[in-house]
């Protein structure tokens, strides 16, 4: 698999991350070399191996379905830059 | 051409926990702007996702009551993207290995059609918070009370193939969901939310058309107005040489039309990945076999027992199971009242289902209680009284006047099964109305009714009907 400019860009874009023009190309290069380093891995055989979903081998634990928190909502808004009527505020998403 | 229509369907089922399914905020529904909205919530730095026991059980049920397979593993990922109500900047979700696997719900579509619509899977999820565009200048407002809210992510096959159809497999749904107490369903407040895909094909071809997705319909008369509205736009794209775009759309109820939602450059890239915040959830078939224990008697089945057990149509008994306090109350008029279960069916899906409709009220809100209405129709069934009176009657108790004995015992409503007292008042309708005697007695057969309607008059309704009709046939043949 080989990572193009276009690649680069699109996924910037999604993680809305902005990019330096002249630096795409560098980018490009670095993500081939993790994913050719990554590829490695398919020369093992992993025929009937059931793919792992987490490093560790343990099942997720259950919590009892009980209320155990409190309003902290002012505590939380003090960080936020903007409030009003208990909601944060945010600019304006759709047009 | 001639077009066939077809339509799947995901519902979003909000599940009725006390807390978050990732944290240990409380859900409940109307509380102030994120009072209920705790760090796990916020994605704050630092805090980790714990699952809720209960939203496990409630999945496995609800996968068990469609015949579906249970997953002994599976795993939660990250539906990443961007907006406000969203803190994180990802969805926890599940998308390769989800809770429930296949499975299936048979829908009744009249007296004799069943239709088996296909399941493809359910997963368990969060819910985003609520954005409110309306009220700040330029801003909007993030309420993050729902953020983290259980949901229940049911998908269909696309086995739909008309906008009747869909609204059928929702209200299966909607029914089955309130059966297993897995949520309220509550439309308004958004615990019971449906998109559908919608595509046409030429009939006859099995390849599937470009598909519209339509966003959040909230009650099922918009789902019926949307996929018609859907259907007929795609039809006339179609047949002007144009072609389906596949995109969302939102369905405008006040203008009964849908309209293109998001804009074509940036198709959805989700980058699902398992959730390292989360192991994969291991359940077992001892766990599942205690959930077996646990379900009730589902919509279909008691729908089977009303049809066998009382003797009622599949359509009687198909409404009376659409809601579980429903069949709940007629099954303890029925037993009160110890009425014929055909009387019963027509009280409670006439009388009643008018009065409740004309306030509003459903069921759980009657202002007559299955009790109070079993002692009325029991009061039919020994002859106390008349099924005309007994209408009289329930508007008094409907209005508060009292249960139906003190309200025949205060209106002197008693029926009169005295032939003693029946006769006389015959004798004197016959000979106030001589010239219909004589015409009856000629041969107009029709007067009968004539002179049944004056003695019921005459007594105020009160004689028993099928007396008055026996002795009235008796007087007039005799003489």
């Amino acid at each position: 698999m080989s990572v193009t400019a276009e690649t680069i860009v699109s996924i910037a874009h999604l993680a809305r991350l902005a990019l330096d023009e002249k630096a795409i190309p560098h980018y490009a290069e670095d993500m081939n070399r993790i994913l050719h380093w990554v590829e490695q891995m398919n020369s093992a055989d992993t025929q009937g191996i059931e793919p792992m979903a987490h490093p560790r081998d343990l099942g997720q634990r259950l919590r009892p379905d009980e209320v155990t928190e409190s309003d902290q909502r002012e505590c939380f808004q003090a960080n936020a830059p903007q409030t009003e009527a208990g909601l944060y505020l945010v600019p304006q998403v759709i047009e | 051409m001639e077009w066939e229509t077809v339509i799947g369907l995901e519902v979003h089922v909000q599940l009725q926990t006390a807390s978050k399914i990732f944290s240990g905020a409380s859900t409940a529904y109307g509380a102030l702007p994120n009072t209920q909205a705790c760090g796990v919530d916020l994605g704050l730095p630092g805090v980790l996702p714990v699952l809720n026991a209960n939203t496990v059980h409630m999945a496995v049920k609800f996968g068990l009551s469609v015949d579906a397979e249970i997953a002994h593993r599976s795993v939660f990922a990250r539906k990443n993207y961007f907006y406000p109500d969203l803190p994180k900047g990802y969805q926890i979700s599940q998308f390769e290995l989800p809770i429930v696997g296949k499975g299936h719900l048979d829908i009744q579509l009249d007296e004799e059609t069943v239709k088996r619509i296909g399941i493809t899977r359910a997963h368990l999820e969060e819910d985003a918070g609520k954005s409110l565009h309306e009220d700040f200048q330029g801003m909007t407002g993030i309420d993050l009370n729902r953020a983290g809210t259980p949901l229940l992510e049911i998908v269909s096959e696309p086995d739909m193939r008309s906008a009747n159809e869909a609204v059928a497999y929702l209200k299966t749904l909607h029914a089955l969901v309130r059966y297993l107490e897995i949520s309220d369903g509550n439309m308004q407040e958004g615990s019971f939310r449906c998109d559908a895909n919608i595509s046409m094909r030429p009939k006859g071809q099995s390849k599937l058309g470009t598909r519209a997705e339509i966003k959040n319909i909230n009650s099922f008369r918009f789902v019926e107005k949307a996929i018609n509205y859907e259907v007929e736009r795609q039809i006339q794209v179609l047949e002007s040489g144009g072609s389906i775009v596949q995109e969302t759309r939102l369905y405008d109820s006040d203008r009964d039309e849908t309209r293109s939602m998001r804009s074509k450059e940036e198709a959805n890239d989700y980058r699902y990945f398992p959730d390292p915040d989360l192991l994969p959830l291991n359940i077992d078939d001892h766990f599942i076999g205690e959930i077996k224990k646990t379900l009730p008697e589902l919509p279909h089945e008691k729908r089977q027992r009303f049809e066998k057990a009382y003797g009622l149509s599949t359509y009687d008994a198909n409404n009376l199971v659409a809601s579980r306090e429903l069949a709940e109350y007629f099954e303890t008029v029925l037993k009160e009242s110890k009425a014929p279960a055909k009387l019963v069916v027509n009280w409670v899906m006439g009388e009643l289902s008018a009065a409740l409709n004309k306030e509003s009220l459903d069921i759980t809100t009657s202002k007559i209680t299955a009790s109070a209405l079993a002692q009325l129709l029991a009061r039919i069934n020994d002859n106390t009284i008349s099924g005309k009176i007994a209408k009289t009657i329930f508007e008094g108790m409907w209005l508060g006047e009292g249960d139906a004995d003190s309200i025949i015992e205060k209106q002197g409503l008693k029926q009169i099964t005295d032939t003693s007292a029946i006769e006389p008042i015959i004798d004197e309708v016959m000979a106030n109305n001589p010239q219909q005697l004589a015409q009856y007695r000629e041969g107009k057969d029709k007067l009968f009714g004539f002179f049944i309607g004056q003695v019921m008059k005459a007594c105020a309704g009160k004689a028993n009907p099928a007396q008055v009709n026996e002795l009235l046939r008796k007087k007039l043949q005799q003489d």
